[in-house]
């Protein structure tokens, strides 16, 4: 079966079956910055943003992604840059697995949340694990990122 | 320095997090076989009989493997250098399956969906063996898990499979059991610790082709490339020639992608169906099909005098190997050997024990690799003995615990499953990190405790060691070229795993040739590229790879000075990284120097490559102490702060360092408190998903401070020792001896639950 979906503004017709998830379709089809995690909705590794809210990919059958807007770490990239420079700056950055996903989650969470304190982000991001920073230097960069209002 | 030790943002951090095409299954063919296994349901049994006739009549279907289509060639995949300390205990496939979750089979087709339908068709039968699931009734009993006369030792490591015997060591030093009958004050306390998981994000991934020079090409997650390259050749009996391992970006491994795992079956399918193939393990083939932590029982006698010294270091360890020795005897002398050394004054040591089979999920190399599992056992131990001397634990500790200029014998005796290196610690400074640790936390007002009401404040801290490389074992090594336009390439084996390794390494490059990390471009690691490298383990890459790097870069600084000095027609030219200068004044910029010897006179490609192997694996120390909040009703912990002052050497990136010092301790925290291991009684692991196994996850982690003390030790690229792996190794003990201060019970077995706690609360409470 055919599918339409809007993948970072642009218009796509995907080949699915009714069974294939959307982190594979995605993924078959080069958008290869979603990535597989943990199979079970977990760990937050694979991630997009569906109409604007965070979703699990390896969780949403591509039928229902029909005639929704995805966006995926490339329909980000500006704020993703932005992001990740205070990654740097902290040294946020380790395995890396996470991040684009962590980003696109951090891009939602500003649009929705108004200046949160640590304790909210830690609440709307708990569903982002990361086994290599211990957190704390990726909460760091987050609230500095969240500062900037350039 | 300019960059050494300068926070230099991570060389990839960008690229990755705008998602870059990084990491192994990022690279795989459209096309490729996918590779599935049908795992064992039962935690010991032989194959009677495979009927896989429907199975392969299945359209898109490309065949089924058994262990009737390999060579019994018998290997290690524990992925270390060779020859392996490491028993040679398994075949590709084989027709005895030792654990749940083991490899029965093999099944290769076009997607996944037919391989899953094809596993469903596929009927095995077995004869059902009786399984070893009790790790402390493994030895002698009568059921023997490697009967097979394949299975062998490379060279002696106490391997008795008939007795379920992986591996065995002995070391004494004096007569421990005199000197205990000699002590005034002397405890004997058993602890325990579990099959942690290594939870790396990305999952084992591996993928295969055929290249234009029909050669086999994997990309492959892992953390040791030129290993696995051997290992492939040797099991497979492929040419070592033909075989080419490339390393993309690895999301995260911590010991879990040392081993072999998926690689021998997609290799197989690729060499010999010519057509691409790949494999990535699902989260439950992660959590029960790799390797976990080895769990230990550990037996540890303390005996001192009524002055508070330290006499007599009596440990008997029990570790279980699961149904396969990888690093077996390794991890477990580091259980001595990088735990015992921190009390070196004591008259007498003794350290023994066995590494036991049993059928569970094998245990393999894990970040601490023994310390973190000896660590609890003798840092809480130690408290124990503390409060029986009525001594402060902090005091006891500054006296007699390992100093800088001091030594220890078990250095010489115990090293990587043969003799160690004999060192003095030119760099140690402990003493430091204990006295900055207990300041950070106000120790002197929050020990033991604060009574709040319903909960409870408290303290608790560790001491540790860990070390940096192999010794004379593992090399690492460093190619530097010179480009048009004057910038470098650095192309390493070594495998950054996460760790920022690519950004350490290039630091290193930079310093010494004056210039900044743009300049120096890295890449690692591809066995067909770059110069070999061990791999990233036992904490070696800062210090082995990072002495590699800094020999070639200084070889490239004096080629570059070479061609200089012919340009200049002077002896005495001088260069600030950009330009060179003769006596005379007269120039020529690194730029044009690179242009003219590219393209216009004398022309030539500037390259050098160093390699290093350590002397000694100078170890870096810290000091860890935990702050919590424990709800007297509930036993829940909430950790308020961990304070980490650590000891290694020049931090060459120092917020990387922290961010290994940060998420080491948050992994310890979990296997400390966290991270329960559950089987059924038929031997499977139950807590096999994300939704059974808790990691920690942001919301349980307040703060954590992280410092580093002034230490330069001279044998380190630019000071530097290893930061890795110590991390992980205070947190289980440190929050033992935190809950005893705060409701003074002992929970000697990990992870720390509230259940423990409360259990033992009541046990008390009946005393």
């Amino acid at each position: 079966m055919k599918v339409k979906i809007t993948v970072n503004n642009q218009e796509k017709i995907f080949e699915c079956t009714p069974s294939d998830y959307l982190l594979d379709t995605l993924r078959d089809n080069n958008y290869v910055s979603v990535r597989r995690g943990c199979d079970t909705t977990n760990c937050g590794v694979c991630t997009v943003l569906m109409n604007g809210k965070p979703v699990p990919s390896c969780s949403v059958l591509t039928v229902q992604a029909d005639g929704k807007n995805i966006t995926t770490v490339e329909g980000i990239q500006e704020e993703a840059e932005k992001l990740g420079k205070y990654f740097g700056a902290e040294g946020a950055d380790q395995c890396g697995y996470c991040n684009p996903s962590l980003a696109l989650t951090v891009y939602a969470m500003k649009k929705e949340l108004v200046n949160p304190t640590v304790k909210e982000v830690k609440k709307y991001l708990v569903g982002n694990l990361c086994r290599c920073t211990g957190y704390i230097s990726q909460e760091r960069a987050i609230m500095k990122y969240l500062g900037d209002k350039s | 320095m300019k960059v050494v030790n300068n926070i230099t943002p991570s060389v990839d951090g960008l690229g990755i997090i705008k998602g870059r095409p990084a990491y192994t299954d990022d690279f795989a063919d459209k096309n490729s076989l996918i590779v599935k296994v049908m795992r064992s349901p039962h935690a010991y049994a032989k194959i009677i009989k495979i009927d896989s006739v429907e199975a392969e009549k299945l359209p898109g279907i490309e065949m089924v493997l058994t262990y009737k289509d390999f060579s019994r060639v018998s290997f290690t995949r524990a992925g270390q250098g060779y020859p392996e300390p490491s028993p040679y205990d398994k075949f590709v496939l084989d027709e005895y399956v030792r654990y749940v979750g083991d490899e029965v089979l093999a099944v290769v087709g076009m997607d996944l969906k037919v391989c899953e339908e094809a596993l469903a068709l596929i009927k095995v039968e077995y004869e059902i063996l009786e399984p070893v699931l009790d790790f402390e009734n493994a030895i002698d009993n009568p059921s023997v898990i490697h009967p097979e006369p394949e299975a062998h030792e490379m060279f002696p490591i106490g391997f008795e499979p008939l007795r379920n015997i992986a591996a065995s060591y002995h070391m004494n030093v004096g007569d421990v059991e005199k000197t205990l009958t000699e002590c005034d004050v002397v405890i004997k306390e058993t602890f325990f610790t579990q099959a942690q998981a290594h939870v790396m994000l990305e999952p084992h991934t591996v993928n295969a082709r055929m290249d234009y020079q029909e050669r086999l090409c994997i990309y492959d997650s892992t953390q040791t490339p030129y290993h696995m390259r051997r290992i492939i050749s040797q099991a497979l009996n492929i040419p070592l020639s033909k075989i080419r391992v490339v390393k993309p970006r690895v999301g995260g491994a911590f010991g879990g992608k040392q081993g072999i795992h998926g690689e021998m079956l997609v290799a197989w399918v690729t060499y010999k169906t010519g057509k691409p193939a790949k494999m990535i393990y699902t989260r439950k083939e992660v959590f029960e099909s790799s390797y976990s932590r080895h769990p230990m029982k550990m037996t540890v006698t303390l005996g001192a005098d009524k002055s508070g010294v330290l006499k007599a270091l009596d440990f008997h360890c029990l570790s279980d190997t699961g149904a396969y020795g990888e690093h077996a005897l390794t991890v477990f002398m580091v259980v001595g050997s990088k735990v015992l050394p921190l009390y070196n004054k004591v008259d007498s040591v003794r350290f023994y024990g066995d590494v036991v089979y049993t059928n569970h999920t094998p245990a393999g190399a894990y970040r601490g690799y023994g310390a973190i599992q000896g660590n609890f056992a003798l840092e809480s131990a130690v408290d124990i003995l503390c409060e029986k001397l009525g001594m402060s634990p902090i005091e006891f500790r500054q006296l007699n615990m390992m100093k800088e200029t001091e030594t220890s014998p078990i250095f010489e005796i115990m090293g990587e499953g043969t003799a160690g290196t004999a060192m003095i610690m030119e760099t140690c400074k402990l003493e430091e990190c204990v006295e900055k640790g207990t300041k950070l936390i106000d120790w002197k007002n929050k020990y033991p405790s604060i009574d709040m009401g319903n909960k409870v404040k408290s303290v608790g801290m560790a001491i540790a060691m860990q070390g940096s490389g192999i010794p004379y074992i593992d090399m690492g090594s460093a190619t530097i070229k010179l480009n048009d336009d004057g910038f470098y390439n650095l192309l390493v084996g070594a495998t950054d795993i996460g760790q920022g390794s690519d950004t350490v390494l290039v630091q290193i490059a930079a310093e010494v040739l004056m210039t900044t990390v743009d300049k120096v471009v890295i890449y690692s690691s591809d066995t067909d590229l770059t110069p070999f490298d061990c791999g990233a383990y036992a904490s070696s890459t800062t210090y082995v790879s990072g002495n590699a790097v800094f020999k070639a870069a200084n070889e490239m600084k004096e080629a570059v000075l070479k061609e200089a000095r012919r340009i200049l027609k002077s002896e005495l030219v001088e260069f600030d990284g950009a330009v060179f200068t003769n006596e005379l004044g007269e120039s020529i910029t690194l730029i044009d120097l690179s242009n003219q010897i590219t393209y216009s006179e004398d022309q030539k490609q500037l390259s050098v490559t160093a390699s290093y192997v350590g002397h000694k694996s100078p170890p870096p120390f810290m000091a860890g102490f935990v702050e919590i909040d424990i709800d007297k009703e509930t036993g829940e912990i909430d950790i308020v702060d961990y304070v980490s002052v650590v000891d290694c050497g020049t931090t060459i990136n120092p917020k990387l360092a922290e961010g290994q010092v940060d998420g080491a301790i948050v992994q310890g925290l979990g296997m400390a408190m966290f991270e329960n291991v559950l089987y059924s009684k038929k031997g499977g692991l139950i807590s096999n998903s994300l939704m059974t196994y808790k990691i920690p996850t942001r919301v349980d982690i307040n703060h954590l401070t992280t410092v580093f003390v002034d230490s330069y030790e001279k044998s380190g690229p630019f000071g530097a020792k290893s930061v890795g792996e110590i991390g992980i190794d205070t947190p289980p003990a440190a929050l033992a001896n935190a809950v005893y201060n705060a409701l003074g019970v002992r929970i000697k077995s990990l992870p720390i639950t509230p259940e423990k706690i409360l259990l033992a609360l009541k046990a008390k409470g009946r005393e």
